[in-house]
């Protein structure tokens, strides 16, 4: 039963992935990029991760996956952050598309 | 604080073994690693001691959790339909969201929450004023209090009370 519960979840990580690399290659700028990357991340590669945690259950394989999980959670966005504030701060405009921007008064004052 | 250093060391390296088995490669990848990874972080404190002995913040912080994992789960079939979509119906911008925390860790937590909810990604954050510059995906409002009120109150009201 777990094992099936288990390849479910991971089935799922893998279309969402597979869906946020769409994004990736879709989305017109840096910043939406990222987004799409975000999405990667949380129901994609930590979906996999947990399936392979409920796929063999409190196994040293397991537990590791969890710490996975748990670690990824913690440091992913801490990289989305930093390059978003890199390529505002290096000049890299927003799309066309694009309806407001609050940060660029913010960065102006330095 | 020598003891603290070795009793860290010992800690991770026993709880390495137990969790991948007693093999010559795996004993000497856990020395140096346990060792290297005291000396580098064996240092370093929690800010206010008093709050790990808080028993509800434990429950709250589980309660996070399970809505932080619901807002997620919405979040991203909201942008993969927005993806999957031939003409993706995308207006993206970057808003100021107003928040009331002010320690590090919880800070550090929110705007941690606000990028991972699919949509919203934090790009800086002015710590004086309690602003957070969040770039959204599809901007439904300029005004600061409806950006708030949507972006991070459902996660803030749940901070405040863990930290206060």
């Amino acid at each position: 039963m777990n094992e099936i519960i288990g390849k479910i979840i991971i089935s799922i990580g893998i279309i969402a992935d597979f869906i946020g690399c769409i994004g990736l290659i879709r989305f017109p700028d840096v910043y939406t990029r990222l987004q799409a990357s975000t999405k990667c991340v949380t129901l994609g590669t930590c979906g996999i991760f947990f399936g392979v945690f409920v796929h063999s259950g409190f196994t040293s394989l397991g537990i590791k996956a969890l710490l996975i999980v748990i670690f990824v959670f913690l440091t992913s966005p801490v990289s989305s952050h930093a390059l978003a504030r890199a390529a505002y701060r290096s000049g890299v405009k927003m799309c066309d598309k694009s309806v407001c921007d609050e940060y660029k008064s913010q960065v102006d004052r330095g | 604080m020598i003891y603290r250093k070795i009793f860290l060391t010992l800690l991770i390296f026993v709880i390495w073994i137990i969790l991948s088995g007693v093999e010559l490669y795996n004993i000497l990848v856990g020395i140096f690693c346990s060792i290297l990874i005291v000396l580098l972080f064996g240092d370093i404190n929690i800010q206010n001691q008093w709050t790990v002995n808080k028993p509800q913040r434990y429950l709250w912080f589980i309660y996070y959790f399970i809505v932080f994992l619901y807002e997620v789960i919405k979040a991203n079939l909201d942008v993969a339909y927005r993806i999957i979509l031939p003409n993706m119906p995308i207006k993206p911008g970057i808003v100021r969201v107003k928040t009331k925390l002010k320690s590090d860790a919880g800070l550090t937590l929110l705007a941690n929450s606000i990028t991972l909810t699919p949509g919203t990604l934090s790009v800086d954050i002015d710590k004086d004023n309690g602003y957070i510059y969040v770039h959204w995906i599809y901007v439904r409002d300029i005004n600061i209090e409806e950006t708030t009120k949507k972006i991070s109150w459902k996660f803030e009201k749940i901070l405040l009370k863990i930290f206060p």
